[in-house]
């Protein structure tokens, strides 16, 4: 038994162990076989003088035919050239055509017997007030009646930032030398603390406010024009004009890597848990026991309001995150 | 109403054409920004002011700041390199 410890230090085994933790190199410690270095002066010269005068004897005889093949080439190229731009004109000129021609052959404007105007669109229109409870009848159709969509839509952008995350992102850990210097030069950190007098003022002024129209347009999304989309798109810009204004200190107070991943959870799973039975009914609505409360009144229209907010975190917090994530690959 | 939607229009043809034409990328991007700003007019005037909210905060705001982002990111915008290695 003693000898095999004795042997361990060298065995297969250590060094397969090694291997798997990453500490040695396969190439170094002998596991794989080396690659043979010739060390045969003679024939690498001998192979050297041969590919010279292989090479002298190509020169020799391309240029013979250099000056016929260069006019033959250069006037092709030219050739191609026109033909490019003469067919790139043409076929813009078609597809304007066709698209002209699309748009003259479209049914007339506010004509009622258009095939937009069918019985669905009535339906919203006559009784979307009272089914939904919500004023503004837009959202009362994207978060109602077709709330299942407007999942699939907070989704695509929540999977956008992903994968933007993935693409840019720059790992502090990593071994790489080059990975590292490019993280030390789109630090902007050792530009802070910032003082511009003139964009802090501004943004002092103007911050407040784009942040409570923003909340503004969320909250009322039910009864005014606007919603969680594009309240969450304000609150984005505000949260930009703010960093660019204070810095990423000041910033890393209020919102972190750790705030973005859990506001984003959170707001999908509550929208996922409130609506995704939907997809289970055929797309069907189903009561959700919510009083819709009287029309007008910012309680009301149910499940609406929460489902805005959730909506406007989402965007909001993926704007933000975009914006971190093109300007230094990291929140 | 009818001249400044009339009006309203050939600016946004010719914003989108000028886009297209412009030399400097930094140029056309805020030319880029104009035309949804004028888009966002548009929507006004044709009553849809949630559209009109959404252009202004994503089409005018956040893409235009997402394409200054890429362009210094790939140092397109040669003058604010300079400055960054005056700084630096």
């Amino acid at each position: 038994m003693s000898r095999r410890k004795d042997n361990y230090e060298t065995s297969r085994w250590l060094k397969f162990k090694k291997w798997v933790d990453g500490e040695t190199d396969l190439l170094s410690i002998g596991m794989e076989p080396e690659v043979p270095v010739s060390s045969e002066g003679k024939e690498r010269r001998r192979d050297l003088a041969r590919r010279k005068a292989y090479d002298q004897e190509l020169i020799r005889l391309s240029a013979e035919h250099a000056d016929k093949t260069a006019i033959m080439k250069a006037r092709s190229i030219r050739y191609f050239q026109k033909f490019y731009k003469v067919m790139s004109v043409v076929l813009c000129l078609g597809i304007i055509l066709v698209l002209l021609w699309t748009v003259a052959s479209l049914p007339v404007t506010g004509n009622a017997d258009n095939p937009a105007n069918n019985e669905v669109a009535a339906r919203y229109i006559e009784k979307g007030l009272q089914e939904t409870g919500a004023v503004n009848i837009v959202t009362g159709m994207i978060l109602d009646y077709r709330a299942f969509d407007t999942f699939g839509e907070s989704c695509v952008l929540f999977i956008a930032s992903c994968c933007v995350l993935v693409l840019l992102r720059l790992d502090a850990d990593s071994k790489n030398e080059n990975i590292r210097k490019m993280i030390a030069e789109s630090d902007d950190r050792h530009f802070e603390p910032k003082n511009d007098i003139i964009l802090q003022k501004c943004a002092c002024v103007l911050v407040p406010v784009i942040m409570i129209f923003g909340i503004y347009i969320v909250l009322n999304g039910h009864l005014s024009p606007g919603g969680g989309f594009s309240g969450g798109a304000v609150l984005g810009s505000g949260l930009i004009l703010y960093l660019n204004a204070y810095g990423y200190d000041r910033m890393s107070r209020l919102f972190t890597e750790k705030v973005y991943k859990r506001t984003t959870l959170c707001a999908l799973t509550f929208y996922c848990l409130a609506k995704s039975y939907s997809f289970f009914t055929g797309a069907n609505h189903l009561e959700s026991g919510i009083p819709l409360g009287t029309p007008g009144a910012i309680l009301s229209s149910g499940l609406i309001l929460p489902l805005n907010i959730c909506v406007g975190l989402v965007v909001a917090c993926t704007m933000y995150a975009f914006y971190t994530l093109f300007r230094k690959g990291g929140m | 109403m009818r001249l400044f939607e009339c009006i309203l229009l050939l600016c946004l043809i010719m914003c989108a054409v000028s886009v297209a034409f412009a030399r400097d990328l930094l140029t056309s991007i805020i030319i880029f920004m104009s035309y949804s700003l004028i888009m966002c007019v548009i929507w006004m005037i044709l009553q849809s002011p949630d559209l009109a909210i959404t252009e202004a905060a994503v089409g005018a705001g956040v893409t235009s700041i997402l394409f200054f982002l890429t362009l210094k990111k790939i140092r397109a915008i040669r003058k604010e390199e300079q400055d960054e290695q005056e700084e630096g």
